[in-house]
């Protein structure tokens, strides 16, 4: 941008001087000068200063990196801290406190060097002690981390000098890389801490903002953090309201007490295509790295066989869904994988909405006679379920209701059941449901072997629709084996088409992120890994700043 | 009368005692698990949650489980919170002041309404002044707060702009004078307080209404007016004392209310309060809290009824406790 700025004056001078008489010329380049200067600076030189306030539905739970379970506390600690690693804007990894890294032949071994020079928000600098501290606390068997697991996989973690670091794995695990962006937590801070109780309240990191402070169930305040390693923030202040509900949001956002809140697709189609949102508010719309599908308990004797999954398949339209729950914003989802993962298969194609070939393939798997109502009899057997789904998510359960009518059509009577999420999930685990209608949201790296090897069926484990396919369990295990991406992506695309063509799930749709941000921000660029990944960057010219200091 | 009171003291101990146990034992049987076990997240492993369910000592028989809590709860300490680690006390000391402000500031203008309209009513039942305030009245019982709360906020937020819309404190709170400061704050407590008053009105004016009705159908009354005393002097001296009777009662019993927020004006106008900490707490079943809003909700029934009972020894002679 600094480029282009001067090339452009440079340009003026040169006309300048052909057309008018010297004086006159050194005067207008004295008087314009400094207002072209001026309107540069506005329109392209990022500047320091203003303050974003967030809206959030959630409130963070704690601050404590490797406790943090909700994406309320995952948005304040990604700005808090770094991990190693991280994943740049086409979610290729790339290093954060890493400078680098390495991996072994055999894919045993990954090394990590260190980024010199990097200092926590306290001034200590940072070194391969704290990742060490990290990783110790957890495998620690007292602490209450969920994510121990992709950690426990680590035979021997050695710390070779103050920026080197070396970690034996017991098997080669590819997505043990991804697992690094594990932010990384202050040794000398928390040594002496037995259970973070402090920490969780008041974090140090490394990262670009420093924790500020934290009135419970109102705001969380964070300040630029001026030696970040990668360059200090452009906005001074991050400002995290939590207003529980969807639309005193929304009116808070109208009176333009907030910047930056995520729109529901009604508000985005309907209520902000006003003059005083364009005016004001940006909207931007990209697909977000989740899906919508229906799990089909597969020990159930009727969703065993896999005519009557793709039978299913036919009969719902999901463009239909699309349009009546997410009014047109979301894609056709078909298969583990979205549009925006590099994994994602562009060959597997959604198949269409064909009544009639449901009926066939139900036919064919012995569905054929229909009783006085007209549902389809198999022996004596009525063809009835019931889909459990999750009390509060007014998609869902819109959704849920179009699938009813559209079954309702080719002969199968579906129930609804909604019930509240810890319910649910207790259903889930004890394997007492027939079909379920869930999301998922997905991690950019595109290890799914939790969700779909035959090996995670057990209690608690993912794999709860029972899915058993000893192709894609021998995919899933190469896929964490070998850490080249370009044969990762072939793995993968083999995956998501067996699994599409098996329809453990019936995969509905990919929904659209749909952020809204006061207009008077700049440097925000969507790409497929949203518009988050270069926050720092974002700015806002000197005369529109709201907050000054 | 004091030995009455303490019998009855005592007498709430065991009952105490029952009231947890049973709500420990049902918390604890319903469904679902607490805090990080709810994440469906593939990231957390099976082993994971294991180590989870022994750390929170939820692998124990529920009876230990109880006995372990009781014993710290005899210590007052009510444990901590699943959720963030933070004491359970230090958790709801945190809420506690904002929910018992709005509170008694609703209670303080329900009764403030609610006498006047009642008792005007009372005098000439299914008069127009009764319709009328009944209607009202009942339009605010029945209307849906979080509504009528979101059409206060268009129109005195965004419309006329001059309330704030949600939260407690302003923006710039902490660079306000402490003048301002509760002036900011006051701001923001006229729509929550004006609608959790709207709808408390029924309730209030329709018991003085009834008890008034009753009174004044009384013989005593009877026997005043046929001694010439004014009108004025019998509704206000002798009918509204013994009307007041029984809102002892109902006053008594509204003690635990003044903890207990309401989740839905709390969440639509963003308050920090305690019935969004309890409500949050039963979604992700962090039971110590919810145990902890158990226990204060218990004991503060109880003393509300006993101090009702009192007051209705105190002020009603022709009630004795022996």
């Amino acid at each position: 941008m600094r480029a282009d700025f001067w090339r452009k004056k440079r340009f003026v001078k040169l006309r300048g001087l052909v057309r008018r008489p010297l004086i006159f010329f050194i005067l207008s380049l004295f008087l314009l000068f400094p207002s072209f200067f001026l309107y540069a600076q506005e329109d392209n030189q990022p500047c320091y200063g203003d303050a974003i306030i967030v809206g959030s539905i959630g409130e963070p739970i704690t601050l404590v990196p490797i406790l943090a379970a909700d994406s309320a506390s995952q948005d304040i600690v990604g700005l808090v801290f770094n991990g190693l690693l991280k994943y740049d804007k086409d979610i290729n990894l790339v290093g954060d406190l890493a400078e680098d890294w390495e991996v072994s032949e055999d894919g045993l071994v990954i090394t990590f060097y260190l980024r010199k020079g990097v200092k926590w928000q306290d001034g200590v600098p940072f070194t391969a002690e704290d990742v060490l501290f990290t990783y110790k606390k957890l495998v620690d068997p007292h602490t209450k981390t969920p994510y121990s697991g992709d950690f426990e996989r680590i035979k021997k973690f050695e710390v070779i000098d103050d920026y080197t670091i070396k970690i034996t794995y017991k098997q080669p695990f590819s997505p043990a890389l991804a697992s690094w962006t594990m932010p990384i937590m202050p040794s000398h801070l928390l040594k002496n801490e037995e259970d973070f109780k402090h920490f969780a309240r008041h974090p140090v990191g490394t990262g670009p903002y420093r924790f500020i402070k934290w009135e419970t169930g109102s705001k969380i305040v964070l300040e630029a953090y001026d030696e970040y390693f990668q360059g200090r923030p452009y906005i001074d202040r991050y400002i995290y309201y939590i207003i529980p509900d969807q639309s005193t949001l929304f009116l808070e956002l109208k009176n333009r007490n907030l910047d930056y809140i995520s729109l529901t697709p009604l508000q985005y189609q309907r209520q902000t295509n006003t003059e005083f949102f364009k005016k004001n508010f940006r909207k931007y719309r990209y697909l977000s790295f989740g899906y919508t599908y229906i799990g089909w308990n597969l020990n159930n004797p009727k969703f065993k066989d896999k005519r009557v999954r793709q039978a299913i398949n036919y009969a719902i339209d999901k463009e239909e869904i699309i349009k009546g729950v997410l009014l047109g914003l979301g894609r056709v989802c078909t298969g583990p994988f979205v549009p925006n993962s590099w994994a994602y298969n562009p060959a597997v194609k959604p198949a269409e909405y064909n009544p009639e070939k449901a009926r066939q393939l139900l036919a064919l798997a012995g569905w054929k006679k229909k009783d006085k109502e007209g549902i389809l009899l198999k022996g004596n057997e009525r063809f009835e379920f019931t889909l459990l789904t999750n009390q509060g998510n007014v998609s869902r359960r819109k959704c849920a209701e179009i699938i009813q009518q559209k079954l309702r059509e080719i002969g199968i009577k579906m129930h609804i059941k909604i019930v509240e999420w810890g319910c649910l999930l207790d259903l889930i685990e004890r394997r007492e449901f027939e079909a379920v209608l869930l999301g998922w949201g997905l991690s950019r790296d595109p290890d799914c072997y939790d969700i779909f090897h035959s090996s995670k069926t057990g209690p608690r484990e993912f794999n709860f629709v029972s899915y058993k396919n000893k192709e894609v369990d021998r995919l899933l295990e190469e896929g964490r084996r070998v850490f080249s991406q370009s044969k990762r992506k072939e793995i993968y695309q083999k995956v998501h088409k067996l699994i599409y063509e098996d329809q453990p799930y019936t995969f509905l749709y990919v929904p659209d992120a749909l952020p809204i941000i006061d207009a008077r921000f700049r440097g925000i660029e969507p790409t497929i890994n949203g518009i988050g990944y270069n926050f720092i960057k974002w700015w806002v010219p000197k005369d529109k700043q709201r907050f000054k200091r | 009368m004091l030995s009455y009171f303490l019998k009855r003291l005592f007498s709430l101990v065991p009952l105490l005692l029952g009231i947890t146990f049973i709500s420990f034992l049902i918390i604890h049987l319903a469904p679902g698990k607490p805090s990080y076990l709810k994440e469906m997240n593939p990231r957390i492993s099976a082993e994971a949650q294991e180590r989870l369910i022994r750390l929170y000592q939820l692998d124990k028989p529920i009876l230990v489980q109880y006995i372990h809590w009781l014993k710290r709860v005899i210590k007052l300490d009510f444990g901590n919170s699943f959720a963030d680690g933070r004491k359970v006390i230090v958790r709801i000391r945190e809420r506690l002041p904002i929910t018992l402000l709005i509170n008694a500031l609703s209670l303080f203008f329900i009764l403030l309404f609610a006498f006047p309209v009642g008792i005007i009513s009372s005098l000439k039942p299914n008069g127009v002044f009764d319709k009328c305030t009944t209607l009202f009245v009942f339009i605010g019982f029945s209307l849906p707060s979080f509504y009528l709360a979101l059409l206060l906020m268009l129109l005195f937020g965004i419309k006329l702009g001059c309330l704030p819309i949600s939260g407690i404190v302003s923006f710039n709170h902490s660079q306000l004078s402490s003048g301002e400061r509760i002036l900011d704050i006051a701001k923001h407590l006229i729509l929550p307080v004006s609608v959790a008053t709207f709808g408390g009105l029924a309730g209030f004016s329709r018991y003085v209404r009834a008890n008034m009705i009753e009174v004044l159908k009384q013989d005593y009354i009877r026997t005043a007016y046929a001694q010439g005393i004014g009108r004025g002097r019998i509704v206000c001296k002798f009918a509204l004392k013994n009307a007041l009777l029984p809102l002892i009662t109902i006053l008594g019993l509204s003690v635990p209310g003044l903890l207990g927020g309401s989740v839905i004006l709390e969440s639509v106008f963003a308050i920090p309060g305690m019935g969004r900490l309890l409500y949050e707490a039963t979604l992700s079943r962090d039971y110590p809290l919810i145990m902890g809003g158990v226990v204060i909700g218990a004991v503060l029934t109880l003393l509300g009824n006993l101090i009702a009972d009192l007051c209705y020894a105190w002020a009603d002679p022709r009630i004795r406790y022996q």
